[in-house]
């Protein structure tokens, strides 16, 4: 986008040709800074969003994913909304049955309905993947905001902290921790697979934050601010945080399918959610004994979770062609 | 650039002692104490568990521990693994299989994650470029260890085209379906770095001019479009080296592999501090080091690119 371009702010339609103005701004040399800032600090990053909310809605890919989610999340919330059946209700001797009117998908080992399951599996899924995500936006964030805008030993010393945890693959650090934490039950379980995800999983955001904090902070309109005397704090939190807030929030989009792989690994190799909580990661991890004799005990739970990471993933694509700069045209 | 591959160098010494320091602690951590589970059935004898715990060094605060490991390390001593095998010998067994596996995995990712990237690349918006794309997406969203069990069932067990598992017999046929799995995930970012650099590429204003002055599109795609848009590709592929490797363990596991994994699991469940460290040490540093190497490559690829 040239400078002429920011000067106006057009409120035409995405086609007209040439927008009319609606407010004018005095040419540079007359302007004064305290009036540039002003106008840095709302336009670009609005015209931004609200471009990248234009483009998202004519992707299929994004209509997709968001019904996708919508279901999921539905799935989360009221799990009583798509089977009837409680999930920890089995029957011995329906074991390995067939479909039959009102169990879909048939009963595994222990006579369980492979449908309730695979719904109430989706809570602890989502859940450590969403709550692991927003831990990594915010202390990855953090770091990295702190390590690009202030540089010097800062940069050097969080940069190092990164590179440490960065080194250590996330799968391999999380069996160590978690033996030596050893199995919990409920939400302290639940919430060491999520703190040890976190702890080595926020490096990714902190390197892609002070990329971008790095990026902005030696631009004009941050220049200029500062000329005006607005403090450093408030210029991190004002502008460079919304222009890091395109990459943070497409890498966490992303992230967060892989978290939930993440956990799946984790409880199939057994240092993962307590097994109360049924995950799919369990579901799987029990069913693959039999996938010779029984593969849809082990199919259903893992296409869940499969169609859940993608359903993210996509998310997270369609969103950085409409954020992406280099893409719009 | 001298100068700047020796401060990287001297940036590595923190990272590698912060990371064996994480380490240590995490496995100083772990529950139970090795060497009543030395004895196992048989009753404790304290004079030989308190010798066994001072020539392990057991016996000290962990800080002492660490420090004598360090002092180990440098002078080339990797210590003694609780069943008497020095831990050298366990890592000398260990790695050549997983970095047989890795580059097996490595050149699987490569072939077919830049070939049928350029080609959805060049065609954009078309068919194989969808399909493309959904394909690595799927590719991505179904675990590792899921499509381990379904290939071992279906290749291995079904069809018996290639050997179920690795066991003693490490060959590249019996690692083919390993490197396949672990590749799987790696490909599909390949594909899809590949397809969005080569299409960038394709738009760029030299692009433009060299069609312009009549070149045969061979010619644009090979001389001008590829070699641009590989360098990304080119770096990705190495830094994936340290990440395959560290993430082999559980496609060694499905798999028996006599890997590094393997060992790593092993030695975690019997807190074997020394054989834990030691082999994450090794991957830490060949992370590093493949890091290392990519910048430096970036450079040599692009010369818009200075190192300082």
């Amino acid at each position: 986008m040239s400078s002429r371009q920011i000067k106006t702010q057009s409120s035409g339609g995405p086609d007209s040709e040439l927008p009319t103005p609606r407010h004018f701004f005095a040419s540079d040399d007359t302007a004064l800074l305290s009036d540039v800032d002003v106008f840095d600090e709302s336009a670009p990053p609005s015209s931004l969003w609200r471009e990248a909310g234009r483009k998202l809605v004519r992707q299929p890919k994004f209509i997709v994913s968001v019904l996708l989610i919508a279901v999921i999340l539905l799935a989360v919330a009221w799990p009583t909304l798509f089977t009837k059946v409680p999930k920890n209700s089995c029957d011995l001797s329906k074991s390995l049955d067939g479909p039959s009117a009102g169990h879909p998908l048939g009963f595994e080992k222990l006579g369980c309905d492979i449908f309730s399951r695979v719904v109430n599996g989706a809570r602890p899924s989502v859940s450590v993947g969403v709550l692991t995500t927003l831990l990594v936006v915010i202390i990855g964030g953090l770091i990295g905001a702190l390590a690009g805008w202030y540089g010097k030993w800062v940069d050097a010393l969080l940069s190092r902290i990164t590179d440490i945890f960065f080194a250590l693959p996330l799968v391999l650090a999380a069996i160590v921790f978690l033996q030596a934490f050893g199995q919990r039950g409920g939400f302290l379980g639940v919430f060491s697979v999520v703190a040890v995800m976190a702890a080595f999983g926020w490096p990714q955001m902190a390197r892609i934050t002070r990329s971008a904090v790095l990026a902005v902070k030696n631009s004009d309109f941050v220049t200029a601010a500062k000329a005006i005397g607005v403090s450093r704090g408030k210029i991190l939190l004002k502008h460079a945080m919304p222009n890091a807030a395109a990459p943070m929030i497409v890498t966490a989009t992303v992230s967060l399918g892989t978290y939930i792989v993440a956990e799946a690994t984790l409880s199939f190799l057994g240092v993962g959610l307590p097994i109360t909580t049924r995950s799919w990661g369990w579901q799987i991890s029990d069913a693959k004994t039999m996938l010779r004799t029984a593969p849809e005990v082990l199919l259903w739970p893992a296409a869940a979770l499969a169609l859940t990471v993608l359903a993210f993933i996509m998310l997270g694509d369609a969103v950085r062609d409409a954020l992406d700069p280099k893409a719009r045209r | 650039m001298g100068w700047y591959i020796g401060r990287r160098l001297l940036q590595m010494i923190p990272v590698f002692l912060g990371a064996t320091l994480l380490v240590y602690a995490m496995v100083f951590l772990l529950p139970g104490d090795p060497i009543v589970a030395m004895f196992g059935e048989r009753q404790v004898n304290a004079a030989v568990a308190n010798q066994l715990r001072a020539q392990y060094h057991l016996d000290k605060p962990f800080i002492i521990q660490y420090l004598l490991y360090l002092k180990g390390v440098v002078t080339g001593n990797f210590g003694m693994s609780y069943s008497g095998r020095p831990v050298s010998q366990i890592v000398a067994q260990a790695y050549p299989v997983t970095v047989k596996l890795a580059v097996m995995a490595l050149c699987i990712e490569a072939i077919f994650g830049v070939v049928l990237g350029v080609i959805a690349g060049l065609r954009r918006g078309g068919w194989f470029d969808s399909t493309a794309l959904v394909l690595s997406m799927l590719l991505i969203a179904v675990p590792t260890f899921v499509m381990g069990f379904v290939l071992q069932t279906l290749l291995g067990i079904k069809l018996q085209w290639l050997p179920v598992t690795v066991g003693g017999e490490v060959s590249v046929k019996s690692l083919l379906m390993p490197a396949f799995v672990l590749a799987g995930v790696s490909m599909a970012y390949v594909l899809r770095l590949t397809r969005n650099s080569v299409a960038e590429v394709s738009t760029a204003d030299y692009v433009r001019t060299a069609t312009a002055k009549g070149l045969s599109r061979h010619t644009v795609v090979t001389k001008h479009i590829l070699r641009n848009s590989l360098i990304p590709v080119v770096t990705f592929l190495g830094a994936d080296l340290g990440n395959l490797m560290g993430g082999a363990i559980v496609t060694e596991g499905i798999f028996n592999v006599p890997g590094v994994g393997n060992a790593l699991y092993q030695a975690i469940l019997k807190s074997e501090g020394s054989t834990v460290v030691s082999l994450v040490t090794i991957l830490v540093l060949v992370f590093i080091i493949a890091n290392l190497v990519v910048d430096l490559l970036y450079a040599a690829l692009d010369p818009r690119i200075r190192l300082v």
